[in-house]
């Protein structure tokens, strides 16, 4: 798998370990990259999370080249490949979607539509806004699902394993969804809001996934006090994470060029270059 | 340039003499023999690239991509991330900056940025074409910039048995290692070991002649005219030691140190533009850590801050030649 900027769920969601998450978010020395990535790349590599990109589209050819490796050796490996309405005017989308098409690649293209890059809107940057549409140029399917609608995604992505697994290659599946907080924390947009407060307010309300799938669960038949246990159990899992974060120390100045190669450099020259401004002796 | 001589008998058995192109295609072909994962990548290389790979390998290991430098280079990093030791082939060294992205912003940093859970053993090559109007679209040697990126190692090996021992230890190694070849060296032909297992550690630097008057530190392509200067220089009792770094990053400060501490003074003839080139921080690197070494100032011998001319008459001296290299060694006699 392959994140965004904006991947703090997939992490969890794959099974990856919650309080080296947290600690990570923290810049911790027990942090899932040892404090190296930080909140927009989160990677797991012990579940499958290659890595998560700053910049945007620039997963897109690496989860493509997973799904290559995966083919190559004969694997059952499906890469699923995380990025968002803006990334899709990459020309990374374009070429690498491209190749997975023509090799028959097993990768899913899973694009979380969130309506908005940054402040700009898929109105204002797409010269046709139906992204799934796209799918059709590169001979793969493309679907469009209701992103907020957990059985919704669930089965598209299985369809797209599926179909992956049989040699039948890659999949674009457009997941509509919405961004409940700004871009990032602390974001002030001067002049006109780029989104009404209306628009945000109606999808917290009406569109939340996890409000909606606690319905579908109560409506059939789940108890609400088995519901209330389970979220019970997350917060206190969360709790934990937080403090496991908090609690763990920051990885020491002198680790700074810990993990630059695979193995330890030998060559005198690379330990000085890596003193940086410190090679004059000061 | 002057193939390695030796007489030694014994050579026959133990080395064969080919090209630096040829010696290249070896260390490829015995490296995709000895391991299943190494795979070539780029644009027309089943087609025209290497016809003894293909005959040998056929087009499971060897993949000609689309005409998209960003996404194949990355579609080559993903790979190695997960199972597979490719061989990129960008083919022109100016096709590199498409592709510039996914080498800086992935495979540079990915190790790093995920505290060493991922290792991408990948092999980017790079060629560069001088003196055949190119003009500036591809004609670019763009080491340099490579040079200022954290986590990347690259190579540019001048003679045959270089270019086949440092090829095979780029194959081998578990980080991004870029190649960047001088075309004009394709057909020098040498003495090439035939040892499948000789390798030819990177970082280290190689003293192509020994001297005693002034070292001359030849990067890539420069060696060819370097070598010629040396000869010249040499009837006129003037006695050069020409360092040939192959490895750019990590450089091999200590090899062009122990030969600056001996002769005193240094020229660096490389075919990078002038600002911010090899040159420039091995001259830093000796004016910080070696100037009391120095009996005059470092000489530095490049391509003027100018684009690569179409033209021939424009082109013929946009390099250092071995004139340029004479007059340079002589000034600071």
């Amino acid at each position: 798998m392959t994140g965004t900027h904006r991947s703090h769920g997939h992490p969890i969601g794959k099974g990856a370990r919650l309080d080296a998450l947290m600690a990570e978010l923290m810049g911790k020395v027990s942090g899932i990259c040892k404090g190296r990535g930080g909140s927009m790349h989160l990677a797991d590599q012990s579940v499958g999370i290659i890595s998560e990109s700053g910049i945007v589209g620039g997963g897109i050819p690496l989860a493509t080249g997973c799904a290559f490796s995966a083919k190559l050796r004969g694997s059952d490996q499906v890469s699923l490949c995380f990025f968002g309405d803006g990334a899709v005017n990459q020309g990374t989308f374009h070429e690498s979607l491209n190749m997975a098409s023509l090799w028959k690649l097993p990768v899913i293209y899973l694009c979380e539509n969130n309506g908005y890059a940054m402040i700009t809107s898929v109105a204002e940057s797409h010269g046709q806004p139906d992204i799934a549409i796209r799918a059709t140029g590169y001979g793969m399917p493309g679907a469009t699902v209701d992103g907020q609608d957990v059985r919704a995604v669930f089965e598209a992505a299985a369809q797209a394993v599926t179909r992956a697994r049989a040699g039948g290659g890659p999949t674009l599946i457009v997941a509509n969804t919405y961004r409940f907080d700004e871009h990032n924390v602390g974001l002030i947009t001067p002049g006109p809001p780029y989104r009404s407060a209306d628009e945000v307010e109606a999808f917290i309300r009406d569109r939340d996934p996890i409000r909606l799938y606690r319905a579908v669960l109560l409506g059939e038949g789940a108890s609400e006090r088995s519901l209330s246990a389970m979220e019970e159990e997350v917060r206190e899992a969360v709790k934990q994470a937080v403090e496991f974060g908090l609690q763990s120390p920051m990885p020491h100045p002198k680790t700074l060029p810990h993990f630059i190669f695979s193995s330890p450099p030998s060559n005198d020259g690379v330990s000085d270059t890596h003193k940086g401004i410190c090679s004059n002796g000061a | 340039m002057e193939p390695d001589v030796r007489s030694d008998a014994a050579m026959a058995h133990t080395h064969v003499r080919m090209s630096y192109l040829d010696a290249l295609v070896q260390a490829q072909l015995e490296e995709m023999d000895r391991d299943q994962r190494v795979v070539l990548l780029g644009e027309d290389v089943a087609a025209h690239g290497v016809t003894r790979l293909i005959e040998r390998f056929g087009k499971s290991r060897i993949w000609s991509t689309p005409i998209s430098e960003g996404s194949f280079t990355g579609l080559g990093i993903g790979a190695a991330i997960n199972g597979l030791r490719p061989i990129v082939d960008l083919a022109g060294a100016s096709f590199v900056y498409l592709a510039s992205d996914q080498i800086i912003n992935q495979a540079s940093k990915l190790q790093y940025m995920t505290g060493g859970q991922i290792d991408i053993p990948i092999v980017f090559r790079c060629c560069m074409y001088c003196l055949g109007s190119e003009a500036a679209q591809h004609a670019d040697r763009p080491y340099p910039l490579f040079m200022n990126v954290p986590g990347l190692k690259i190579i540019s090996p001048t003679s045959a048995a270089d270019i086949k021992g440092l090829m095979k230890s780029a194959i081998r190694d578990g980080d991004p290692v870029l190649v960047f070849e001088d075309t004009r060296l394709w057909p020098v032909v040498g003495d090439v070991p035939v040892d499948p297992n000789h390798l030819i550690p990177i970082g280290q630097a190689d003293v192509k002649r020994e001297g005693r008057d002034v070292t001359v530190v030849a990067i890539a392509g420069a060696i060819l005219p370097t070598m010629e200067a040396v000869d010249a220089l040499g009837k006129e009792s003037i006695s050069v030691e020409v360092i040939d770094p192959r490895t750019l990053k990590p450089l091999d400060d200590r090899t062009i140190m122990t030969s600056v501490a001996k002769t005193g003074r240094l020229v660096i003839v490389e075919n990078a533009h002038r600002v911010c080139n090899v040159g420039s921080e091995i001259a830093a690197v000796i004016a910080e850590q070696a100037f009391h070494f120095l009996k005059r100032p470092i000489l530095r011998l490049s391509a003027p801050d100018i684009h690569v001319p179409f033209s021939p008459s424009l082109e013929k001296d946009f390099y250092p030649t071995k004139d340029h290299i004479v007059a340079a060694v002589r000034r600071l006699i």
